[in-house]
């Protein structure tokens, strides 16, 4: 294996390992900042309950985010030195005003939100938790900002080889920027919800902390039941701007080989790049030109109509975009069936619909993870859509050797880390909201309490 | 246009990176000292003085990456590159000493684990990053804009002193810092720690400031030619006061502040002494900031951000200081 394959190997392991950690967290800062204004305007106890619960939780998510988000600032300059050197002038600033308007700001306020229950007022706690929830969507903005403007490059020159930075405005706001963004932070919203909908049905399902977990419930399932719908009109309008931006892309993730018109929409397949067709596949005609392009006489640009140069791995998109459709199709099930429920009044007693809960709680980060495989991967074989190959963008006299052992390191400690992480989280959730005090099931601990995100009743 | 961008860019990123080192500097050197606390009592609170901030320390970290990837694309990729294993490792080191600060609280029987997944995690990260600082100021080989330089570059009898030197240096505000923010059993045996620690240290910057003249003709001349030497010779000098006045208040009893921000000052000699060796080059020996430097297009977008943004930051960031400020409480962070 060469530096450039084992860089792209060890770029996707550390992007998704991190991606988890935001794609929760930025649903869940949100939904702190709703839980506690919803204690500070009807001081129900239970809504208090449910911010603690949730924040324990939080901590230990959005710290594993950070360790994980700072080796992502320093990957493009050991692995991908060409790139920063040719698009720094134009990824640098994105990143930095990230780091300046979302990170300090999370960063600043976080201690206070974890810490300062008993150092400030309570108008002063909520601005903080507000803070930190502005922080991560100011975060996904930036961010999103800048991968899509490598999916759709605008508002610069390309000169000496260096992409140099003519209109910010069109440089933020690229072409796919906006369609993207909502998509992102649409499903961040999303995965939380299945998350807490899939806490609080298990905990239903033991019967523990019922009033607690129905409120959960019941926020989580109504969450679903609007954004689930959302979701399908923004992932229609970021599949639209794919097929008008990046036809290559959609080809791929269709696994369409002949431009044609009026086509059929493929459910299954097995896409075979040699031979240039799809094994086994079952079509519904018609139906792949009418969502992709609003027309059922609407055409579709094939891959064929692309040199193999251009062309993305077809088998990995074609797969990796159905299982998102899929978890998305499974969310707006939970939100619409929960929120007919709940219409009825059934939610709370609806066991078999727990357990549906239950086995859609990972649909969501699933559904992040293989949305930004297709996105990735469907963008090859260019790092910069059009403009520069992945393969030229690789930092130049890497050895592989050294990739290698990095990579390594990074699947051995990641994977301790992250072990340890879900165990302590799945701990906490289990635990539930009515947490008895920590000393309980740990006596020793009492008399010098756990002093980072304490896990007992508040004092 | 008469406003030199790369020269304010530089003098940016030359405060972020010295924010981060004096801010990870003391959070990190508390991991340093972790095993060497008198008991776990101790060890409990000497986290938690750092617990509510060492997040927002470490994003300064994140801003020099950034900051320097927008503003002198050249330079991150040659420096990150050639530095491609240290760099790694000291990222390991941070993940496994931050993710302590949450899982230490969490864990029943495992937590002597994270107690040495912290300690190991912030030695290591300290001790690359001084082996990065030596490797930055011994100088890269680089094609123009491109490293051309092997995988083991960095490895030199200077780059692993300096990466000592560089844990010393962190435990000592660790040390300091803990006799600010502790008391009674605790504070003495941080006092007595940081007295050692001092006096390893100046030693350290004597060795540095002696073996960096002799890498490059060019820093022997401009410290060592008159009148250079009469001009420079203040910095030698406050080093030698800061260290006389760091011992005094360190031996009495009386002292909390003091040690601490007397400490800070003999890092921001040190800093502007190895500034003053290196200076006008981004990429030592050879590439300067002007050389190194994005588009004005680029610089002048995010000078936006430096010029309005970073007040902000640091005042919200002072603020969030200004609460958990005083001695940490025998019970911590309660709520």
């Amino acid at each position: 294996m060469d530096a450039l394959l084992l860089s792209r190997l060890q770029f996707a392991f550390v992007i998704a390992y991190h991606i988890l950690f935001p794609a929760f967290t930025i649903g869940l800062a949100s939904y702190l900042a709703v839980l506690e204004g919803l204690w500070l305007v009807t001081g129900r106890e239970r809504f208090r309950t449910l911010y603690r619960f949730w924040l324990r939780i939080f901590a230990v998510s959005f710290g594993m985010g950070v360790v994980s988000g700072i080796v992502m600032s320093f990957q493009f300059g050991t692995n991908w030195a060409r790139l920063s050197t040719a698009a720094g002038p134009i990824l640098g600033p994105l990143l930095s005003y990230e780091v300046l308007t979302a990170f300090f700001l999370e960063a600043g306020f976080l201690g206070i939100m974890l810490f300062g229950w008993n150092k400030v007022g309570k108008g002063l706690h909520y601005f903080a938790t507000c803070m930190v929830a502005l922080g991560t969507l100011l975060s996904t903005f930036w961010i999103i900002s800048a991968n899509s403007w490598m999916q759709t490059p605008d508002g610069f020159a390309l000169i000496d080889g260096k992409f140099v930075p003519v209109d910010w405005w069109r440089i933020v706001f690229n072409p796919s920027f906006p369609y993207r963004l909502a998509h992102m932070v649409l499903a961040a919203y999303l995965t939380t919800g299945m998350a807490v909908a899939g806490c609080a049905a298990w905990l239903l399902l033991k019967r523990r902390a019922i009033e607690e977990s129905r409120t959960m419930l019941l926020m989580a399932v109504g969450l679903a039941a609007v954004l689930a719908p959302l979701q399908m009109v923004a992932g229609d309008a970021s599949g639209l701007a794919v097929g008008r931006f990046q036809p290559a892309k959609l080809a791929a993730l269709e696994a369409r080989w002949e431009t044609a018109k009026r086509v059929p929409l493929t459910l299954f397949g097995l896409p075979n790049a040699e031979t240039e067709r799809t094994d086994y596949a079952i079509e519904v005609p018609v139906l792949g030109s009418i969502i992709l392009t609003h027309d059922p006489d609407g055409e579709v640009k094939g891959l064929k109509d692309f040199p193999r140069s251009e062309r993305p791995p077809v088998w990995i998109v074609f797969w990796s975009f159905r299982i998102m459709v899929a978890m998305g199709l499974l969310m707006l099930a939970v939100g619409l069936v929960g929120g007919a429920l709940a219409l009825a009044g059934r939610l709370g007693t609806s066991r078999w619909f727990h357990r549906l809960c239950l086995v859609a709680a990972p649909s969501g980060f699933i559904a992040v993870v293989m949305g930004w495989v297709t996105a990735e991967v469907g963008r090859q074989p260019y790092v910069i859509y059009g403009q520069m190959r992945t393969a030229d963008a690789v930092t130049p006299f890497l050895p592989a050797g050294s990739v290698l052992t990095t990579l390594l390191l990074f699947i051995v400690s990641y994977a301790i880390v992250f072990t340890a992480g879900a165990y302590y989280m799945f701990r906490l959730l289990q635990r539930g909201p009515e947490a008895p005090p920590d000393g309980a099931d740990h006596p020793a601990k009492t008399a010098r309490r756990p002093l980072s995100m304490p896990e007992g009743a508040p004092s | 246009m008469s406003i030199d961008l790369p020269l304010i860019w530089a003098g940016i990123i030359v405060v972020g990176v010295f924010m981060y080192v004096l801010l990870d500097g003391f959070d990190l050197g508390i991991g340093i000292l972790f095993p060497f606390a008198p008991d776990d009592a101790a060890r409990d609170k000497m986290m938690n003085s750092v617990a509510p901030i060492w997040d927002g320390n470490e994003t300064w970290l994140v801003l020099g990456g950034a900051g320097l990837l927008a503003a002198f694309p050249a330079a991150y990729s040659i420096i990150l590159s050639a530095l491609y294993l240290p760099l790694i490792v000291m990222l390991l080191g941070l993940t496994f000493r931050g993710v302590a600060f949450e899982f230490r609280f969490k864990a029943n029987t495992s937590r002597y684990l994270w107690d040495r997944s912290f300690q190991f995690g912030s030695l290591i990260a300290t001790f690359t990053q001084g082996v990065v600082l030596g490797a930055f100021v011994q100088g890269f080989h680089h094609d123009g804009i491109t490293h051309t330089g092997g995988p083991f570059d960095w490895l030199t009898p200077f780059a692993l002193m300096t990466g000592v030197a560089l844990v010393a240096g962190y435990a000592l505000l660790g040390a300091t810092w803990l006799v600010m923010k502790t008391e009674g059993a605790l504070q003495a045996w941080a006092r007595k720690v940081s007295v050692t620690l001092l006096i390893a240290v100046t030693i350290f910057i004597a060795v540095v400031s002696l073996w960096v003249p002799f890498l490059e003709t060019d820093i022997f001349q401009r410290w060592f030619t008159w009148p250079n030497l009469l001009y420079l010779s203040p910095v030698p000098l406050a080093v030698l006061v800061l260290f006389l006045y760091l011992v005094r208040a360190l031996r009495r009893d009386d002292t909390h502040v003091q040690p601490f921000v007397l400490t800070l000052g003999l890092f921001a000699l040190s800093y502007l002494g190895l500034g003053i060796s290196l200076w006008p080059n981004v990429v030592p020996p050879n590439l300067s900031i002007w050389t190194a430097s994005s588009p004005p297009e680029s610089q002048g977008f995010l000078l936006w951000g430096a010029v309005f943004i970073v007040p902000m930051v640091i005042g919200y960031t002072g603020y969030s200081y200004w609460i958990f400020r005083g001695k940490v409480a025998d019970d911590g962070y309660h709520h």
